[in-house]
C-alpha cells in the first residue's frame, strides 16, 4: 500500500516497467531514474517502487541512504557543490563559500526556499587546475572569486526566471 | 574429506567448509562477532583473523577462507592478540559500556571477547553520546528496543532479516560512523514489513536489540535456561525459557542455532507470546458454582464434587451420559491419562480433542489411503524438495518455521505451486498460483489427475507395484476434464494442466496442506484425493517426497497418537479389535467400554438433545472454537454438569459448574509430538500460579475420586506405561529424547526413529486409490447472502487468542478482528479500507474493520477467528465433514455492509 500522498506515481510504474524483470541489481539504477523524475526520492515513490518491484522497501532505503547521490528530501533544481579541497582552500575557497552562503541564504546541505538551489561542499572535485572551483549541475565554474560566484548564481536564477515566462 | 591442522591439532573437515566452521565443529573457539552459522559470512568484524602456515604469515579471515588439504591454521599469536585487542578497543570506543544495567550482561560477545583480549573501554577516551539514546523505529514498538549506542554494526540482524526470515524489514541506514540499523524511512517496526519474529534480538551479539518486556527482569547471567518445546503451532520449535528463579518468572525466550527442527529460528508467537504465563488473569484457585455464581473452593472440595457428579451421571445415564474433551494443547502424558480417565473411570468412549476441529480428516483420510494419518516427511527434508505443492496451506503465517524451510527450498531453485483462494505470502511468490474458488478443491485435484493420466504422465510402475483400486479411480477421473474444472474453480485451464505436469515431473515433489483442505464437508475426501495424487505420480515414500499435513496445535499429533479419540486407543490401535481391547483391559485392570462414542461435534449435539448430561472440558473452549457459537452455547447450557480444567476463564468455563486451575507448558514436565511425528520434551520452568496444579496430577485425582485410583510420581512413568502398550512408540523413553526428539514409528530401544513414512511399502500394505466425486459446500452463496466467507489464522495470533493476545507487542500489531474483502466488491458496496463493516450470515452478525485488497477473490471474504469479543465463529456454519464431523469453517454464505 503506498503511503498517503497526493504524489503522482505513474513515473515510478514507468521506471519499474523499464526494469522488468526487476532484480536486486536494478535497485541503484531504478532509484536514479526515480530521482531524475521527481528531483529526489519521495517516500511514497520508494514505497511504490518496492510494491511494484516485489522487493522489500528497506532494500531501496538502505541503498538510497548509503550513496551521497540520492536525496530523501526535496532537492533544489540546481545542486551547487563548492569544493573545499586543499588546492581550492589555499586559493580562497572559504571566502567563495561564505559569499555563496550569504547570497543563497542557506548553509551547507540546505536548499533555498524557492527550491532553485541546494548547497553542498565536497572534499575535492578533481579539477584542482581550476581552483577555486564549484560544480553546478554538470557544469564546472573555475578560477572563482566571491563576486564571480555570486554573479554565476544570479545568471542561472535569471535564466530560470526567463524560462518560466 | 579434507585434512588440516588447527593449532597443531589434526582436523577432518568437509570440502566447502570454511576454516571457522571447521574450527567450531571441533570445539576450537575462534573469536568472532559477525558470524552466524545460518548466514553467509561477510568478514565484517575481522576478529576471526588467523595465520595460515607460519605464525608470522599475514592473517586471513577464518570465516571466508575455505579449508584445503594440508592447511596449517594458527588461531592465536601475539600479533593476532594485538590486532583483536585493537579492533575491540575501537568498537568499545563507540560503545556505551553500561554492563551493570544491561540485560545482556553475561551473554554479550563483545564483553566476552574484550575480557579475553584485555581490551579497555577507555583506550580512546570516554564515549561521547552522539544523539539522545533510543529514539528510533523501535521507540513506539512494544516488543523490541534498539539501542544504537550498543550496536557494533556486525549486520547479523540485518542479514538474518533478509537471508533467513526473507523479510528485509531492517537495513543499514547511511554509512560510516553514523550508520545504524533502521527500517525503511525509520517507520515504527509494527507498521513496517517486520514480522516481529525476534530474530534480530536472538542474533544480536551485544545488548543493542532487546525485548522491552524483559527489561530489568534479570541480566542474562541471572537467568536459568530451561530447554523445552514451543506451545503454539505443530512445528514443535525447540527453545529455552530464560527464567528468573527469584521472581518465578519466564523473562525471555532464546533458541540456539543447530537445534532440530527450527535451527534457532522462532516466530512472533514462540519468541514473544509468553506474557500469558505470568498474566494476572490466570486461574489460581478452584471455583465451584453455587446459586449461579462461582466461588473459590479448596482442591479437596472441587475434586470431590467432580468425582461425585461424574460418577453419578455415569451410573444413572450410562456411557452415553458423559463425555471427555481432551486437549491438543497439553502433553502426551496428559492426553493418555485423559482417555484412560474416560475409558477406565468414565467407562465411555466419548473421548475426543480438537483434532476434530482441524485435522481429523487427515487422520481418517490418510489412514484409509495409506494406513498412517501423519505427515510422511520431516521438516528437515523440505529444503530439498524440488516442486513444492501447497494447497490450502499458509505456512508463513500458520507454521512459520516450516515456511522458512520452504524459503530455503525456493532459494535453491525449487518450483512453487500454490493452490489457495487467497493471496498468501507464498502465493505471491509462486510460479503458479491457482486462486480457485473456496470449496472446489476436489474438482481441481481430479482435473489435475485427469490431465496427468490422459497425458500418460503418471508413474505406472509405482501404481502397479504399490497401489490398488486404480481402475475405479481412473474411471471416475473421466468426469473431470480440465476445461470443466477451470470453469467451476474459476481459474485458467492452462494453470491447472501446467501445475499437474510440474507436480508429476518434480524430482522430488511434495504436497503440503492444512485446514484449507480439511475444514470442509468433504474434508476427508479432499485428503484422500491428495493421497491419490501423490500415489498416482509415485511422489511418496522417499526423502523429500510425500504428503504432508501441517498440524495446527503444538500437540494435536500427540493427542491423536495417545488415543484421545472415540475409536482409537493409544498408538492407533483400534478399540474394536479384540487383541487391543484385551491388552489395554489387562493393563488397566478394567473392561473397556463398548459404546460407540463420538466427537466434540456429537457431544454438542447430544447435549442439545438431552442425551449427554456431563462434560469434562480440558484445555479447550468449544464455545468459541466450534462453528455457530450461539448453537454451541445453547446446547452446552442444557448439560447438568460441566467441569473445565483450564489456565484462563473461557467462554466454556463461563458455563462450568466446577473450574480446576491448571498449568501451562512452562509449568510442567512431559512431551509434545510435533507435526513430523517427533516426540519432544517439555520441561517445567516455573511453578504454577497460586494453587494451580499440573494437569496430569489433576486427572489422577479426579480418576481416584471416581473410584479408579491413578497415581504416578513423574510424567516419565506415564510415558513408559503408554509406550509399553503402543508398538509405535515402544522404543522412545525420556532418556533417549533428552536432547533431541525421536520420530515415530520407533518400535524398539535401538530403533533410530523414522524420518519418512511408506518407504518400499505403505503402512496398510498397498496404497488405496479412492474415486472421489466433487461435492459442493453445504451452504453456497445466494441472493440474500451473496459472498463466500472463509476463516483462517494469522501470523500474530493463535486460535481463540486466550494466550497470544496477552502479549503487548501482539495486541499492538493485531488488536482486533477484521475482514478481507476484494477491492471490486468493496467499491460496489461503498466500503473503504479501514471502514467499520457488518458481516452477517444465517447464524449471526458481527462488526469488524474492513481490509480492502486483492488478496481474496471477488465474491469472497476472509476472517481470522482469534478475537472472541467479535467472534467469527458466530458466523460459521455448523455443517460437518461426513466422516470425521469436522466443521466447514472454510465455506459459508455471507453478506457485508457498512456499519451504521
Amino acid at each position: 500500500m503506498p503511503s498517503d500522498s497526493s504524489l503522482d506515481l505513474t513515473a515510478v510504474a514507468e521506471v519499474v516497467a523499464a526494469h522488468t524483470p526487476f532484480r536486486e541489481a536494478d535497485i541503484i539504477s531504478a532509484l536514479q531514474d526515480v530521482q531524475d523524475r521527481y528531483g529526489y526520492l519521495p517516500r511514497a515513490a520508494m514505497d511504490e517502487l518496492a510494491r511494484l518491484s516485489g522487493l522489500p522497501v528497506a532494500k531501496f532505503y538502505g541503498v538510497a541512504t548509503f550513496y551521497a547521490q540520492f536525496y530523501l528530501e526535496p532537492h533544489g533544481k540546481h545542486t551547487v557543490r563548492v569544493c573545499r579541497g586543499t588546492a581550492c582552500h589555499v586559493r580562497n575557497a572559504p571566502k567563495v563559500m561564505d559569499a555563496v552562503v550569504r547570497h543563497l541564504g542557506v548553509e551547507d546541505g540546505e536548499t533555498t526556499s524557492d527550491m532553485l538551489f541546494s548547497l553542498e561542499t565536497v572534499a575535492c572535485l578533481g579539477t584542482c587546475f581550476l581552483s577555486p572551483v564549484m560544480l553546478i549541475g554538470n557544469q564546472y565554474f573555475g578560477k572563482l572569486t566571491p563576486d564571480r560566484a555570486v554573479k554565476i548564481l544570479q545568471t542561472i536564477a535569471g535564466d530560470d526566471g526567463k524560462s518560466k515566462i | 574429506m579434507v585434512r588440516l591442522t588447527i593449532d597443531n591439532r589434526p582436523i577432518k573437515a568437509q570440502p566447502g567448509q570454511t576454516v571457522l566452521e571447521a574450527a567450531l565443529a571441533n570445539g576450537i573457539d575462534i573469536p568472532r562477532l559477525c558470524f552466524d552459522p545460518r548466514l553467509a559470512p561477510t568478514g565484517a568484524c575481522r576478529l576471526c583473523q588467523v595465520h595460515l602456515g607460519k605464525p608470522d604469515a599475514e592473517p586471513v579471515l577464518a570465516c571466508v577462507t575455505l579449508v584445503s588439504e594440508g592447511l596449517k591454521v594458527i588461531t592465536e599469536s601475539p600479533e593476532l592478540s594485538n590486532r583483536r585487542k585493537l579492533i575491540l578497543e575501537l568498537l568499545l570506543s563507540e560503545h556505551r559500556v553500561a554492563c551493570t544495567s544491561c540485560d545482556a550482561e553475561g551473554a554479550c560477545d563483545l564483553q566476552d571477547q574484550a575480557y579475553r583480549y584485555g581490551a579497555s573501554e577507555c583506550a580512546y577516551g570516554a564515549f561521547q553520546h552522539a544523539e539522545p539514546v533510543v529514539c528510533n523505529y523501535t521507540s513506539d514498538n512494544r516488543g523490541i528496543e534498539y539501542d544504537v549506542e550498543k550496536c557494533v554494526r556486525c549486520g547479523r540482524c540485518v542479514r538474518f532479516c533478509d537471508e533467513v526470515q526473507g523479510v528485509s524489514a531492517l537495513t543499514f541506514d547511511g554509512r560510516g560512523i553514523t550508520m545504524k540499523v533502521n527500517t525503511a524511512h525509520g517507520r515504527p517496526l509494527h507498521t513496517s514489513d517486520c514480522e516481529l519474529c525476534g530474530g534480530c534480538i536472538r542474533v544480536c551479539p551485544t545488548g543493542a536489540m532487546r525485548e522491552k518486556s524483559a527489561k530489568g527482569l534479570g541480566r542474562a547471567k541471572d537467568l536459568v535456561k530451561v530447554p523445552t518445546t514451543c506451545t503454539y503451532c505443530g512445528v514443535g520449535c525447540q527453545l529455552d525459557l530464560n527464567v528468573n528463579r527469584r521472581l518465578n518468572q519466564v523473562v525471555r525466550v532464546t533458541s540456539e542455532p543447530g537445534c532440530i527442527p527450527n535451527d534457532g529460528n522462532l516466530c512472533v508467537k514462540g519468541h514473544f507470546a509468553i506474557e500469558f504465563i505470568n498474566s494476572a488473569e490466570r486461574l489460581r484457585k478452584p471455583l465451584i458454582r453455587e446459586n449461579g455464581t462461582l466461588r473459590e473452593a479448596t482442591w479437596a472440595e472441587a475434586i470431590e464434587t467432580v468425582g461425585r457428579r461424574l460418577t453419578a451421571v455415569r451410573d444413572q445415564y450410562g456411557p452415553d451420559g458423559l463425555a471427555f474433551l481432551s486437549s491438543a494443547r497439553c502433553t502426551n502424558e496428559e492426553n493418555y491419562l485423559m482417555q484412560k480417565l474416560a475409558r477406565a473411570a468414565g467407562r465411555t468412549n466419548n473421548i475426543d480433542q480438537c483434532a476434530t476441529t482441524c485435522h481429523a480428516p487427515t487422520v481418517a483420510g490418510l489412514a484409509a489411503a495409506l494406513g498412517s494419518g501423519a505427515m510422511t516427511n520431516s521438516i528437515a527434508e523440505i529444503k530439498n524438495v524440488q516442486t513444492l505443492f501447497l494447497i490450502g496451506a499458509n505456512p508463513t503465517e500458520a507454521h512459520p518455521i516450516v515456511g522458512l524451510e520452504m524459503k530455503k527450498a525456493m532459494k535453491k531453485g525449487a518450483r512453487l505451486i500454490v493452490c489457495d483462494p487467497r493471496e498468501t505470502w507464498m502465493a505471491g511468490r509462486a510460479q503458479i498460483h491457482i486462486k480457485h474458488s473456496p470449496g472446489t478443491d476436489n474438482m481441481l485435484i481430479n482435473a489435475m489427475m485427469n490431465h496427468i493420466v490422459s497425458k500418460g504422465l503418471y508413474n505406472r510402475e509405482f501404481v502397479e507395484a504399490r497401489c490398488e483400486n486404480f481402475e475405479e479411480f481412473r474411471r471416475n477421473l473421466l468426469n473431470y476434464p480440465v476445461a470443466k474444472a477451470a470453469e467451476v474453480c474459476g481459474v485458467d485451464a492452462e494453470l491447472i494442466s501446467q501445475a499437474a505436469e510440474w507436480y508429476a515431473a518434480g524430482a522430488p515433489s511434495a504436497i503440503f496442506y492444512t485446514l484449507g483442505i480439511t475444514e470442509h464437508t468433504c474434508g476427508t475426501e479432499n485428503v484422500m484425493n491428495l493421497a491419490n495424487l501423490a500415489m498416482l505420480c509415485g511422489q511418496i515414500g522417499q526423502e523429500s517426497s510425500g504428503i504432508n499435513p501441517l498440524r495446527g496445535q503444538n500437540n494435536v499429533q500427540g493427542a491423536c497418537d495417545m488415543g484421545a479419540n472415540y475409536g482409537l486407543l493409544p498408538g492407533y490401535q483400534k478399540i474394536a479389535e479384540s487383541s487391543a481391547r484385551e491388552k489395554f483391559s489387562k493393563a488397566w485392570g478394567v473392561p473397556l467400554p463398548t459404546n460407540a462414542g463420538g466427537t466434540i461435534t456429537d457431544f454438542i449435539e447430544k447435549a442439545g438433545a438431552g442425551v449427554l448430561k456431563a462434560l469434562y472440558c480440558f484445555g479447550e473452549d468449544p464455545v468459541h472454537s466450534e462453528p455457530d457459537s450461539s448453537r454451541v452455547l445453547a446446547d452446552l447450557q442444557k448439560l447438568e454438569f460441566i467441569v473445565c480444567q483450564d489456565i484462563f476463564m473461557s467462554g466454556t468455563a463461563e458455563l462450568a459448574h466446577v473450574i480446576l486451575p491448571a498449568s501451562c507448558y512452562a509449568e510442567k514436565d512431559g512431551t509434545f509430538t510435533n507435526t513430523e511425528r517427533r516426540v519432544q520434551r517439555v520441561r517445567q520452568a516455573v511453578a504454577p500460579p497460586g494453587e494451580a496444579k499440573v494437569d496430569w496430577q489433576i486427572i489422577c485425582e479426579v480418576a481416584t475420586a471416581m473410584g479408579y485410583p491413578m497415581s504416578y510420581r513423574h510424567p516419565s512413568e506415564i510415558w513408559d506405561e503408554l509406550a509399553g502398550l503402543s508398538p509405535l512408540f515402544a522404543g522412545i523413553n525420556y532418556e533417549r529424547i533428552d536432547r533431541v526428539g525421536l520420530q515415530w514409528p520407533c518400535p524398539a530401544a535401538d530403533h533410530p526413529g523414522t524420518r519418512f513414512l511408506h518407504k518400499d511399502r505403505f503402512t496398510r500394505g498397498k496404497g488405496r486409490f479412492h474415486a472421489i466425486e466433487f461435492k459442493p459446500a453445504a451452504e453456497l452463496p445466494d441472493e440474500k447472502y451473496p459472498l463466500i466467507l472463509s476463516t483462517g489464522r494469522t501470523l500474530y495470533n493463535y486460535n481463540v487468542g486466550s494466550m497470544s493476545r496477552k502479549t503487548g507487542v501482539i495486541q499492538q500489531k493485531e488488536p482486533a478482528n477484521f475482514v478481507e474483502i476484494h477491492a471490486e466488491d468493496a467499491a460496489r458496496l461503498g466500503i473503504n479500507n479501514g471502514d467499520s463493516v457488518r458481516v452477517t450470515t444465517r447464524r449471526g452478525s458481527i462488526v469488524v474493520q474492513a481490509r480492502v485488497s486483492g488478496r481474496v477473490r471477488p465474491g469472497a471474504l476472509w476472517m481470522p477467528f482469534h478475537h472472541v469479543e467479535a467472534s467469527t465463529n458466530l458466523l460459521t456454519n455448523a455443517a460437518f465433514d461426513t466422516v470425521t464431523r469436522t466443521g466447514e469453517y472454510k465455506v459459508c454464505a455471507a453478506k457485508i455492509e457498512r456499519a451504521a
